[in-house]
């Protein structure tokens, strides 16, 4: 934006890891339940209570890091982090501070500048918090409720280098971590369910001075959208004060949904103190080179390499690759349809059109809809074979989608079969021209585009079931013998 | 004899032998209880719901215990019983679950009897610490019984609980047990699950038995040891049947005599007494030699580093939100936190949590908290290596007998009580105290015997065997 000032940005990331027990004990992580129903003596930090270890978390981070080109460590543990807040029923979270599971990630992100990379500081494994929910605003309320179905459920925390240089890497940064984590399925990142969280540095300096300016930290951003908003937002706030010679103060502040500005928070009094020390309650991690090895051997093909696969072996431009591999799912429902239906383009057409449009139009997921990729390949043959029209294609594709009947079915059940009864649409030709004279005469003048109106009317008459190449071509002869 | 008086292994033999009925031992300690409890004060709680006619032996998992009672230090979680760790904070406090030795007591066979009194969350060398009320020795109207498992020990002493459990972080079961003369265990950290311990410095805490006799804590040992899923520190182990090993033999034992240990300055009759009792040992065949130890002036500093840090982190959660006291003196979340906390805390642990708070601050840690860890290596290591030489190592539990109620009033004098337990818990290493004799006062006198990790089956031989040789009958104070 701006060729007197370098942005730089640092983003941490708190995501949820998908177990079906919490970290620390054997409660449910089941979002949406009745508050304090998924709670026990552990999470609840009763007294004499002690945490255990879920080692499916373990395995969900290492996945993670992995996935992100992190060093696995070989020795790792957990540490407490001291502090009081009602949502904190230990008084302390159980955290990693000098040795994290993993550390020196990157990933690589595309933006209109080019590629960059950037560098994944650490990663570690801690414990979720619970939820204060206030009567009214938190300023007036005469009192708050803590539910604690939250405490507990296991967190990796992702922090970048300072590495990020535009909102739109951030975005970027973001989305490419996020696909990755959905497609290692560790996490569902579902920011409105907080189970993705970002918290995001920014500051500015002259380009060419080494040090760092004075840093922001912004919170509250509860899409992606709102992150590049706010970034964008604190990128010009922070140039209008250095320009104006005004001393940009270290401070946490939220962003603003409603009227798309920054806004300080109450500050911080004094600088936190967490008093780290290693946790005597849990032992020690060691993961050794077999251990990093399975889990790496395990792991599912990666949104960058299944681009590339998709381009090399189907064939197809990048530019649908990258769509279809947007997550997991959706690339997965491609290949499932591929495989019974062996014309990647065409498919992707579909997935990339009909498929998708629906999906958006509807706000579903895809394991929402009722169709897989066996069902629209089916569809496809129909099509191939001359059953039924591309444009009616499109009414039996809906049907599939919401319904997951069989498309032969569907067009059995509607009769959408296309017709291609030689005498039948015969009938319908000579009374459409029977119908306009006047167009025939302007055919027959010359003006040859006019027969798509005539193949149009048929398409009326025939509630779009007549075989329309077929129908073109009757008109052409019909009209000749004219 | 009354039937109070008899040792936990007595009462199972003559139950066993269909001498005896529950009911009427459970009359006996109950009687006993409400005859001398007003002047001992041993007990928080008693569990009012005890059903002799309704024990079905069939639910248990063994029948070691066979319905007798059991005394538990107030700092172990019972499920319906308040858990009080004898602070304002928890006064009222009921948990809603049993501890993994609580669990294991109710699945031997044994009942909750009540709960003992304790220096607040285990903080304290003298149970003057409790908040509600001081517990007397019942050697010396005017002695402490030690701490922190004071009620413990005096319920045991007193026959008010064939058995108790008590937890040692710095010497708590020892140091009690040594004071009212009684027997005392802390095992090897690891070997008795702490699952529902309120933890006080959860790298050093570990719950042990109190009794008449070694044969008692021998069949504690079997009741309460082995890992448990809910305690990550618990360890796996094979953890032996205890009982034989009480054998009236030291023959070839290696004794180590810690030379640093008995160059301090400490009470002349104690060290008589503890001296005589070493030499007994050697006369039944034990081979017994000097050994020196490194870092012994250092443990007592390293510990009270160590310890106070973790309390400082684990009594945090009591701020409150959740359970246990919550100050009406508020009008807004930090005045809930700190008065909550200023009410409900006594002088001594708030002293702890400064100090530990202290330890583990920006800038203080590495002085403090890295450097006792790195002493705490230090001790450790010496023992595993004196441990390569020698079976066990012999030492008194405490440098005086038990001193007077109100008595120490200096914390650091306190704390120098602990200078002879203190390095076991550091070093994870099971320890006993047994009775040795008395002093002229007629208070007892307490006998160390340390040994390496997961050896108890060793400390309690040697211990059984000194227990035959002293030819120390279960004595009983007067009390009226």
């Amino acid at each position: 934006m701006d060729n007197k000032y370098e942005t730089i940005i640092g983003l941490e990331v708190h995501v949820q890891l998908d177990t079906d027990s919490k970290i620390f004990c054997s409660c449910s992580t089941e979002f949406g339940r009745e508050p304090n129903t998924n709670t026990c003596p552990i999470c609840l930090g009763l007294p004499g209570s002690l945490p255990v270890l879920n080692k499916k978390a373990v395995d969900y981070l290492l996945m993670t890091g992995l996935a992100l080109n992190c060093e696995i460590a070989s020795y790792s543990k957990f540490d407490r982090k001291n502090y009081f807040y009602p949502d904190l029923p230990k008084a302390y979270q159980i955290s990693q501070y000098d040795l994290p599971l993993a550390k020196n990630g990157h990933i690589n992100v595309k933006t209109k500048e080019g590629e960059h990379r950037i560098g994944i500081t650490r990663i570690h494994l801690e414990e979720d918090a619970g939820k204060l929910i206030h009567e009214g605003s938190i300023d007036s309320s005469s009192g708050s409720l803590v539910d604690y179905n939250r405490t507990g459920v296991p967190l990796a925390e992702i922090v970048s280098e300072p590495d990020i240089r535009t909102p739109e890497q951030a975005r970027e940064y973001l989305k490419h971590l996020k696909k990755t984590l959905e497609y290692l399925k560790v996490s569902d990142c579902n920011m409105e369910e907080g189970s993705l969280r970002c918290d995001a540095n920014i500051s500015l300096r002259p380009y060419g001075q080494k040090e760092f300016g004075t840093k922001v930290e912004l919170k509250n951003m509860n899409s992606f959208k709102a992150i590049e908003k706010a970034l964008e937002y604190e990128q010009k706030r922070q140039r209008k004060f250095i320009e104006s010679n005004k001393d940009i103060i270290q401070e946490t502040r939220t962003w603003d949904e409603n009227k798309n500005i920054t806004i300080s928070m109450r500050g911080k009094e004094e600088a936190n103190d967490y008093r780290y020390f290693p946790e005597p309650d849990l032992v020690p991690i060691e993961i050794d080179q077999e251990s990093e090895s399975k889990i790496k051997d395990n792991l599912p093909e990666l949104p960058n390499k299944r681009k590339n696969r998709f381009i090399n072996k189907y064939n197809i431009p990048e530019y649908d690759a990258e769509v279809l591999t947007d997550t997991r799912e959706l690339a997965d429902f491609f290949e499932d349809c591929v495989l019974e239906y062996n014309d990647p383009k065409e498919v992707s057409n579909w997935v990339m059109g009909e498929f998708l449009r629906l999906i958006n139009e509807e706000k579903m997921s895809i394991s929402d809809t009722k169709i897989n990729g066996k069902l629209l390949a089916d569809m496809l043959k129909l099509i191939e074979k001359g059953t039924i029209s591309t444009k009616i294609a499109k009414t039996v594709f809906a049907e599939i989608f919401y319904t997951g009947k069989s498309p032969k079915d569907i067009v059995e059940e509607k009769g959408l079969k296309q017709i291609s009864d030689q005498d039948k649409l015969e009938e319908i030709v000579k009374d459409i021209i029977a119908d306009n004279p006047d167009v025939i005469e302007d055919i027959k003048n010359g003006k040859d585009r006019a027969i798509g109106f005539l193949v149009g009317q048929v398409m009326k008459e025939t509630k779009g079931k007549a075989n329309p190449q077929m129908v073109n071509k009757m008109f052409k002869e019909k009209i000749k013998q004219i | 004899m009354e039937l109070y008086k008899c040792s936990l292994s007595e009462l199972i033999k003559m139950l066993k032998e269909n001498r005896v009925k529950l009911k009427d031992i459970h009359e006996s300690i109950s009687f006993r209880i409400s005859n001398v409890d007003k002047r001992i004060k041993a007990f928080v709680s008693l569990n009012n719901n005890i059903k002799i006619d309704q024990l079905k032996t069939k639910d248990y998992i063994d029948d070691y215990l066979k319905g007798l009672p059991v005394a538990f230090k107030d700092n172990m979680s019972t499920e319906g019983i308040k858990t009080t760790c004898s602070s304002k904070m928890l006064k009222k406090y009921n948990p809603p679950y049993d501890a993994t030795v609580v669990k294991k007591v109710k699945k031997s066979g044994g009942i909750i009897l009540g709960k003992t009194n304790m220096d607040e969350y285990a903080m304290g060398s003298s149970t003057e610490n409790s908040a509600f009320f001081p517990t007397v020795n019942p050697w010396g109207k005017n002695r402490v019984p030690g701490g922190s498992s004071g009620g413990s020990a005096a319920a045991v002493a007193a026959g008010m609980a064939p058995v108790a459990l008590g937890s040692d972080t710095g010497g708590s079961i020892r140091q009690p047990a040594s004071f009212c003369g009684v027997v005392g265990l802390k095992p090897t950290y690891g070997a008795v699950s702490r699952y529902g311990l309120v933890a006080f410095a959860s790298s050093l805490d570990q719950i042990g038995p109190l009794a008449k006799k070694v044969d008692d804590i021998a069949i504690m040992m079997n009741v309460i040891t082995g890992k448990d899923k809910n305690d990550s520190t618990s360890i796996n182990n094979n953890y032996p049947d205890y009982t034989k090993y009480l054998k009236n033999d030291v023959k070839g034992m290696k004794i180590g005599i810690p030379n640093q240990y008995f160059e301090m300055e400490f009470d002349d009759q104690v060290r008589n007494s503890v001296i005589s009792a070493v030499k007994k040992l050697e006369e039944a065949g034990a081979e017994v030699k000097k050994v020196d130890v490194t870092g012994a002036e250092y443990a007592l500093a390293a510990y009270y580093i160590i310890a106070t840090a973790e309390a400082s982190s684990n009594l945090a959660r009591y701020d409150g939100v959740r359970y246990g006291l919550r100050s009406d003196n508020v009008n807004n979340l930090r005045d809930m936190f700190s008065e909550t906390r200023k009410e409900g805390f006594g002088e001594e642990v708030k002293r702890r949590i400064m100090l530990g708070t202290y330890v583990l601050s920006a800038g203080y840690y590495d002085d403090f908290y890295l450097k006792a860890q790195k002493v705490r290596t230090l001790i450790k290591n010496d023992f595993n290596k004196i441990f390569k030489e020698f079976d066990l190592m012999v030492s008194p539990t405490t440098p005086s007998t038990a001193f007077k109620l109100g008595e120490k009033r200096d914390p650091l004098e306190m704390y120098a009580a602990d200078i002879f337990t203190v390095p076991v818990n550091i070093a994870g290493i099971p320890a006993i105290s047994i009775p040795c004799g008395f002093d002229n006062k007629g208070l007892p006198i307490g006998f160390q015997i340390m040994g390496p990790h997961f050896k108890e089956e060793k400390i309690i031989q040697a211990a059984y065997t000194l227990e035959k040789i002293l030819n120390l009958d279960i004595k009983y104070p007067e009390l009226k």
